[in-house]
């Protein structure tokens, strides 16, 4: 029941954001362009603390900006006529996997742009892609959640920010750690890191399915 | 009088502090010397906040229960009394640092823990100003209030214990117990984790009971 409700919530996520392509696309240029910026004021990085740091700073701001809409777009009686239709459950989960693969996109685009442009130092790429396909959903269930607390409160950018950068902050320094060890690409991969970033997934994704049902009624 | 005897234990406990906490001997160590005392201040701060924000998230957790107003009025100043004791915290420790670790603030997963807990305090205000109905308010506020503390928690509990701190009983720093061989800090630091919480609880009670006095007038008029 729920699945199936989850199935067409996502198809309904991805048929609204193809017929509004220009926000996707903007969310899109929004990394390019910083990450070009970036490259402008920096030139090359060869510090890896240094390139890791920029690296996680610009994928936390365009996942703010990416996600702050995704509570936005709908009107008071959207929601309203989503709700007899769907449980809440449905509801979050949906825009959890749904900003999941925005996030991925959103991530691989950064690398790509970023190796182009500044460089890249990554010498273990299998457990750098993994920690940013786990810290890609930790920040889309994170960040979800956060816009939906947002969008009841006047729905401004800075709320969004402030309510989120401290909560952020475990798992952008759990983050910032393992791709620092893929950077350096140390021998053996710390599991205990790996173990606490999906723990932290894991707790987001809880929380927001049992949270998110006191959200929705008005 | 007999619901009140645990605020006379507060007062007796933190008065016995104050005097034994300055007059009772330390053990004389380099570095630290007569600083060794803020022990009987600084660690009884951390404590009694960690109690307070237990408090404030479990009547929020109860208010997304039963939406009783009283119990967001409590979650809140719970929230503000947590922020109050957590600066008295931070002050006691910041001064320690200076004198021992020679800054007023160092890179310490600790200190950090200390500043995403202000921070996150600070935001659950600015969300609850942004919101002018009250039964929403509580609401959003709770859920937030449950949203952060988890993560707060996970901050300080998961992962002071990953890497090394600079604060004495971590990362190879020795804490006070071995020092104090002879349990004269002991005598002096358990009495005050005791009094300091007390304390702190009944200022709690008594911010609870002025904000419910204030709406009360507010509905009377």
């Amino acid at each position: 029941m729920v699945t199936k409700q989850i199935k067409y919530l996502i198809i309904k996520e991805l048929k609204l954001e193809m017929r509004n392509k220009y926000a996707l696309g903007g969310i899109l240029l929004y990394v390019v362009s910083t990450v070009f910026v970036s490259y402008l004021s920096f030139k090359k990085i060869v510090t890896p603390a240094t390139w890791n740091a920029l690296f996680w700073i610009i994928l936390l701001f365009a996942s703010i900006n990416a996600i702050a809409k995704s509570f936005i777009g709908e009107t008071r009686g959207k929601l309203l006529y989503m709700y007899t239709l769907a449980s809440p459950q449905a509801v979050i989960l949906s825009k959890i996997i749904y900003n999941s693969v925005l996030l991925l996109v959103l991530s691989g685009l950064c690398l790509l742009t970023y190796t182009l442009f500044i460089g890249n130092l990554i010498q273990d790429l299998p457990l750098f892609l993994i920690t940013l396909l786990l810290g890609s959903f930790g920040f889309s269930s994170l960040l979800t959640m956060v816009s939906a607390i947002a969008s009841k409160a006047g729905n401004n950018f800075t709320l969004m920010a402030i309510l989120s950068f401290p909560i952020m902050i475990p798992l952008l320094m759990v983050l910032i750690k393992l791709s620092k060890n893929a950077i350096d690409g140390l021998e053996r991969w710390d599991i205990n890191y790996l173990l606490v970033l999906m723990f932290l997934n894991f707790i987001i994704v809880a929380l927001s399915y049992l949270l998110f049902r006191y959200l929705w009624r008005d | 009088m007999k619901k009140n005897w645990w605020k006379i234990i507060a007062i007796v406990f933190v008065f016995y502090t104050l005097i034994a906490g300055f007059l009772i001997p330390v053990p004389a160590q380099p570095i630290l010397h007569e600083t060794i005392r803020n022990l009987y201040f600084h660690v009884p701060m951390w404590f009694s906040m960690m109690t307070i924000l237990f408090v404030s998230v479990w009547h929020s957790i109860k208010h997304l229960g039963n939406s009783d107003i009283q119990s967001d009025i409590i979650a809140t100043q719970a929230a503000n009394t947590g922020m109050m004791v957590g600066l008295l915290g931070l002050v006691t420790g910041s001064l320690w640092a200076k004198y021992t670790w020679g800054a007023w603030w160092v890179a310490d997963i600790k200190l950090n823990g200390a500043a995403i807990t202000m921070l996150i305090y600070l935001a659950y205000f600015v969300l609850r100003g942004s919101i002018d109905e009250e039964q929403k308010r509580a609401r959003i506020a709770a859920v937030y209030n449950i949203f952060s503390f988890v993560m707060l928690i996970v901050f300080l509990i998961i992962l002071p214990r990953m890497s090394d701190s600079l604060h004495p009983g971590n990362g190879g720093n020795p804490g006070f117990s071995k020092y104090d061989l002879d349990s004269n800090m002991r005598m002096v630091f358990y009495p005050a984790v005791i009094g300091w919480i007390l304390f702190i609880v009944w200022i709690f009670t008594l911010k609870v009971r002025l904000e419910k006095l204030k709406r009360k007038t507010l509905f009377d008029e």
